[in-house]
């Protein structure tokens, strides 16, 4: 956080804005951190927003309101794991994040998942990893434990 | 077994450029025991007979070995031309003939929520309609 306000008031240019937004489970955002970049983020930029929660989300639209179905997909599957705080950013307000991100990742479309920093994949990866189980594995490692597991417990109690 | 390829008429391949360049590619480097490439266009706010959303399912032994990550970025790789230009969005499922033959299910896009009305780099992707 301190970094990010250290780098904004470096780099006071207009030009694109990015918004961060921490989503709590009612939707709303509780801080918004406003960075200006008047171009393509560096990479050393970017490795720096990809660290700043243990899951990061790059998307279309936000958590409470995705516009794209695919982002909506993610939101969606990070929920069913009980996952709601974690920092997205809006790729649709920022189009030179957008592209910024697509090459950090060297991967092409939006939505964008990392965990502790690592590229995980996409709707289509996440989707799997959920179906498969080892969404709710990769989730443990970061200390977050799926809310589906809860589900189990108390479906076997019964 | 025969590998289940779509074969393409000379009429589908003028009228459909990026799906019929989607194929060629997919087949000629992963040798695919099953493929499937849907255009799911029309399920997004673009003009009718776009190709810019695609859905491919890639049946292929050169997965075997590879985690989902490298096997999409192998997929996305071949059809880098493509992303980079006319695609817009794609959806991936790459198996090897085991899992395929474990669980042959194709899976279904998620319902547009209408993000390209509102991304002003779709008019440069989609471009005029193949047809």
């Amino acid at each position: 956080m301190n970094s990010l306000i250290r780098f904004s008031t470096r780099v006071m240019r207009p030009g694109s804005i990015l918004c961060r937004q921490r989503c709590l489970l009612d939707g709303q955002a509780s801080a918004v951190v406003t960075r200006f970049l008047s171009e393509t983020p560096k990479s050393s930029d970017l490795s720096e927003l990809v660290k700043k929660d243990k899951v990061v989300v790059f998307m279309k639209g936000t958590p409470a309101q995705p516009m794209c179905g695919f982002s909506n997909a993610v939101v969606q599957i990070l929920r069913m794991h009980g996952v709601d705080k974690y920092t997205s950013f809006n790729v649709l307000e920022d189009q030179d994040l957008r592209q910024g991100v697509k090459n950090f990742s060297n991967w092409p479309t939006i939505p964008q998942v990392y965990f502790n920093g690592e590229f995980v994949g996409g709707c289509d990866i996440l989707l799997q990893m959920h179906q498969n189980g080892d969404l709710v594995d990769e989730l443990k490692k970061l200390g977050i434990r799926s809310a589906l597991l809860d589900v189990d417990n108390n479906e076997q109690k019964k | 077994m025969q590998p289940t390829i779509a074969v393409s008429s000379a009429n589908i391949c003028m009228n459909r450029p990026v799906e019929t360049s989607i194929r060629t590619k997919l087949n000629q480097r992963l040798e695919p025991t099953h493929l499937e490439v849907v255009n799911e266009s029309n399920m997004h706010a673009v003009p009718s007979g776009s190709e810019s959303h695609f859905r491919v399912l890639v049946v292929s032994k050169h997965f075997e070995g590879m985690s989902l990550l490298q096997r999409h970025r192998l997929v996305n790789e071949i059809l880098c031309d493509e992303l980079a230009s006319r695609v817009h969005a794609l959806s991936i499922q790459a198996k090897t003939p085991q899992q395929w033959e474990c669980n042959p299910v194709i899976e279904v896009s998620p319902p547009c929520m209408g993000g390209s009305k509102h991304d002003h780099s779709m008019a440069a992707k989609v471009g005029t309609p193949s047809k």
